[in-house]
């Protein structure tokens, strides 16, 4: 056991946990930020995705000493009052059905958007493809993100 | 626990009857005790003449209080098919409520208020539709009553809008609130006296409504069991037998407790065999102050198990064993018409086809977990359940305490399927908090899920088709063996049993001269449980190819064929050709429910006109079609699919025409039917589960595989059939047609028949 400081949503928090918890663990378990969802704990689904400064990974496969000075951004911190583009598009095409996949969408997309803020629907695939949903929502997920990418200034 | 769960065993027609209720059974039920009025609907069974039979139980509630709040009490449980929003609407639709200021209350667990509230099966719009517009209706006469004499004008000039009575003429208007208090004295009307409004009157019916929780969803405050939590919680990970029925010899957990944050190791006794519907797997658990120690802790234990006569189970075997028994002799009759014996005697063509599909995982995004807390004899409990009432039922009973001692809270369910109405996983954690005297949460991991689901079982069908000297389809011969959900609870059930042979087998709804459909053993060694439309997945995915082939043979076109073969309008009942027993119809009196052709025919023809169905593709693409009716709602399917040299299947298209009734909340029958559509295209091309030795084989989201966005079906389409017909279920139907339509497709595109599930094209 150590302590960890980090940064999440730009606040530091320090944390007593081993070495190789996980960082989705120690936002869930430690910090109590319970948007960031597990949903396989080995990188295979998605709906853990944070962002990493500007990246986006799956929070179950990072341990906790390896975020050292990097900021994390959970869905928490994504948006002030929940009206990110993406989640306002989220909403204009009805996306969720059961809803626990969609913060780990969400998070996956807003870190494609920083990158590439126009993307084409093949790119959007690919990039999606990590994150999984059951319900089946994948169609509504690429529209809002085209909605959300055809919105943006940029 | 009852399989399948349909709402009556026997068939019974249901009547409903709205009631005043106490403010105390509404401050029971969740809500807010302040002024007001609280009314009830109890649901109640009744003879033909529609006389009541048995006891009077309320079972949802709808209160206005005197500041004016509406809050409409959800009772079923909300796994993405929108329930937690498309019941209330109608009750705030019918009542004229302000429906953003609605404050909506989910139930707990409790039969005798409720009435049924296992979420499964396709019926809650089915059930509660009727009752909730009345709850609605009723609230709003008992308003305007009160405000029309307050004006002194007559009732028949008011109406309600926006949670306010109005006068029509003066426009004058009172909130709720001020007269919520005085119509809380006056009586109930009649049924007969109820006035439902008229379908041009809707605001919310028949429209496309948000799910409440949408902004909850996207800004990642929505409650799902994982993050219910308590004061002092402490977390278990169980390390459950990999074969099912074995037990736990003997543990050590040294290294466990090395672990910092393990704080005790702890034997589950399991159900043992037969395994149960219910009831846990055996195992041991590791309780830690967080779900990583606890996962850690339990990758270090060591067990010794004694793994019980499942051990040498291996499926890949029990699909060999099963082609040669479909397909090499008689099985037990489920449903005769005519002579097949003859129709194959005198048959100019005679088609045999073998179909197979493997055993599939729910794989919920969401897996299974608990929290409960026992204490002074009670025991409360948080969790992601489709079914509260039956879980309080086996808590009750494992933890030896009365019924009233036990109280389910359901938390929104990250997805379903069937997996959530199974509580062995809430048994865990009553359990376990029973005998540490801590809150416990138990935590499925995701290779939890995949190796100790309640499976979709494997199945293996043979169908001999004849064509005679007229070319018409003269007989048809349906083999069917898998191992039934009923011998998870009765391990010597060796077929299929009336409830499966339902789904998609007997109720075969198509003009043949001689139909003979039988069943043959098979052995169940794992946890069989019922997955999103249940065995209608395999068994219209063997009758739908194998029609497509028949259509071909006889020199037709598939959906001319379908029409032909369901020929003149008609009402079909099965009960004079099933061997034992009547047609369940899922649970509903088929005078009241009838299997209708002409419905059937309307979405067939539908579904070809808007798919475009005939037109020309590009070699390598193709449309394939399939129809189905299942869970009471008419479903026909076409896909298209494009396949490039490398066998990888592309689906740019897929349309249904969908015939429920009444459509309640249009988007959300929209988005079951895209959903369903993605759920079939798993299974269809990627997922399957094996065992070997008695295990699983695959651990995890790598080895079972569910389709992701690249390879899922692109444009959905869902063309819904305009009706005031009485509302059917829609989150199974569109599953059943649709791997079909898509095998069908292939082999449009490129002359390969599918007789196998998942589609394996390459290599």
């Amino acid at each position: 056991m150590a302590n960890y400081s980090i940064s999440v949503n730009g606040k530091q928090h320090t944390v007593e946990a081993l070495e190789d918890m996980p960082l989705l663990w120690v936002l869930r378990d430690l910090i109590g930020l319970k948007g960031t969802k597990f949903g396989c704990g080995v990188a295979q689904c998605g709906a853990c995705t944070v962002h990493l400064n500007d990246t986006a990974v799956r929070s179950c496969s990072v341990p906790v000493s390896a975020v050292g000075e990097n900021k994390i951004t959970t869905i928490e911190g994504l948006s002030e009052h929940g009206d990110h583009p993406l989640q306002l598009a989220w909403q204009k095409h009805l996306v969720p059905q059961c809803g626990y996949c969609q913060t780990g969408q969400i998070m996956n997309a807003a870190a494609l958007l920083k990158s590439n803020p126009k993307p084409s629907e093949d790119e959007i695939e690919q990039t999606m493809a990590g994150n999984l949903c059951r319900c089946g929502t994948y169609n509504r997920i690429k529209a809002a993100i085209l909605t959300a990418s055809s919105d943006s200034k940029s | 626990m009852k399989y399948l769960a349909f709402p009556k065993k026997k068939q019974q027609r249901v009547a409903s009857e709205v009631f005043k209720a106490t403010r105390r059974d509404f401050l029971k039920a969740g809500g807010v005790l302040t002024g007001g009025f609280v009314l009830g609907v109890s649901l109640f069974n009744c003879d033909s003449k529609g006389n009541k039979k048995g006891s009077f139980a309320p079972n949802v509630y709808l209160k206005i209080s005197d500041s004016g709040e509406v809050i409409i009490i959800a009772h079923r449980s909300e796994m993405g098919q929108g329930i937690r929003t498309s019941l209330p609407l109608v009750v705030a639709d019918e009542l004229g409520a302000d429906w953003g200021k609605v404050q909506i209350v989910q139930a707990e667990g409790d039969e005798k208020k409720y009435g049924n509230q296992n979420t499964d099966g396709s019926f809650s719009i089915r059930m509660f539709y009727k009752p909730m517009r009345e709850a609605g209706a009723v609230a709003k006469q008992l308003l305007i009553q009160v405000a029309a004499k307050r004006w002194d004008v007559p009732v028949s000039e008011c109406d309600t809008e926006s949670s306010q009575v109005i006068h029509k003429t003066s426009g004058r208007k009172i909130g709720f609130g001020e007269l919520a208090g005085e119509a809380a004295e006056l009586p109930v009307p009649a049924a007969k006296d109820i006035k439902l409004k008229s379908r041009e009157q809707f605001s919310m019916i028949g429209k496309a409504t948000p799910i409440i929780d949408l902004p909850a969803i996207t800004s990642g405050q929505a409650v799902f069991g994982i993050d219910a939590a308590v004061e002092g919680m402490k977390v278990a990970v169980i390390k459950r037998c990999p074969v099912v029925g074995g037990s736990v010899k003997s543990f050590t957990d040294e290294k466990t407790r090395a672990i910092p944050g393990v704080l005790q190791v702890v034997s589950i006794k399991g159900a043992g065999l037969p395994a149960t519907l219910n009831k846990p797997l055996a195992g041991v658990a590791v309780i830690a102050e967080n779900t990583w120690a606890a996962i850690k802790g339990r990758d270090l234990l060591e067990v010794n198990w004694d793994l019980g006569p499942n051990a040498s189970y291996d499926s890949n075997q029990q699909i060999k064993e099963l082609v040669e028994k479909v397909s090499g002799g008689e099985g037990t009759p489920r449903r005769n018409r005519g002579d097949f014996k003859s129709a194959r005697a005198d048959a100019k063509k005679t088609i045999a086809r073998t179909y197979i599909a493997p055993h599939l995982a729910h794989a919920t995004m969401e897996p299974p977990c608990a929290l409960a807390v026992v204490k002074d004899g009670f025991c409360e409990i948080w969790a992601c359940t489709q079914n509260p009432q039956g879980a309080r039922d086996v808590v009750a009973e494992v933890l030896g305490f009365p019924i009233e001692k036990v109280k389910v809270n359901v938390t929104l369910l990250g997805g379903g399927f069937g997996r959530k109405s199974k509580p062995d996983f809430i048994v865990e954690a009553a359990m376990l908090a029973k005998q540490t005297g801590l809150p416990i949460k138990v935590q499925w991991t995701r290779e939890d899920d995949i190796h100790h689901d309640y499976f979709h079982a494997l199945s293996v069908q043979h169908v001999v088709a004849t064509i005679d000297k007229d070319n018409k389809l003269s007989g048809w011969n349906h083999h069917i063996a898998y191992p039934s959900i009923s011998a998870t609870s009765d391990i010597s059930v060796m077929q299929p049993d009336d409830g499966e042979m339902m789904l998609g087998a007997v109720d075969f709804p198509y003009n043949v001269p001689a139909i003979r459909i039988e069943t043959h053993d098979a052995k169940t060694q794992l946890r069989v449980g019922w997955l999103r439309s249940v065995r209608n997945i395999p068994q219209v995915f063997a009758i739908a190819t194998m029609l497509d082939e028949v259509a071909e043979a006889r020199g037709m076109d598939p959906v001319a064929h379908a029409l032909d073969l369901l020929g003149a309008d008609r009402n079909i009942t099965f009960n004079d050709e099933i061997v034992k027993g009547t047609y369940p119809n899922y649970g509903e009196d088929i005078a009241n429910y009838p299997w209708e052709t002409r419905r059937m025919k309307a979405v067939i023809e539908r579904v070809a006109k808007e798919s475009g169905w005939g037109k020309k593709l590009p070699k390598g693409s193709g449309l394939g079609f399939a129809a189905h009716k299942s869970f009471l709602t008419y479903v026909a399917c076409v896909v298209q699919v494009t396949v490039d040299a490398s066998g990888q299947i592309s689906i740019p298209h897929v349309h249904y025409a969908v015939d429920c009734g009444t459509a309640v909340n249009i988007d959300r029958v929209k988005s079951q039917f895209e959903g369903g559509a993605q759920f079939a295209a798993s299974f269809a091309l990627k997922s399957a589960i094996t065992f070997k030795n008695g295990r699983v084989e695959q651990n995890n989201f790598d080895g079972y595989e569910i389709i992701r966005m690249p390879d899922s079906p692109k444009e959905i389409h869902v063309h819904i059939i305009d009706s005031e017909d009485k509302p059917t279920g829609v989150g199974e139907p569109p599953v059943p047609p649709f791997a079909p339509a898509l095998c069908n497709a292939v082999y449009a595109a490129t002359g390969k028949r599918v007789y196998e599930l998942p589609i394996k094209l390459k290599g």
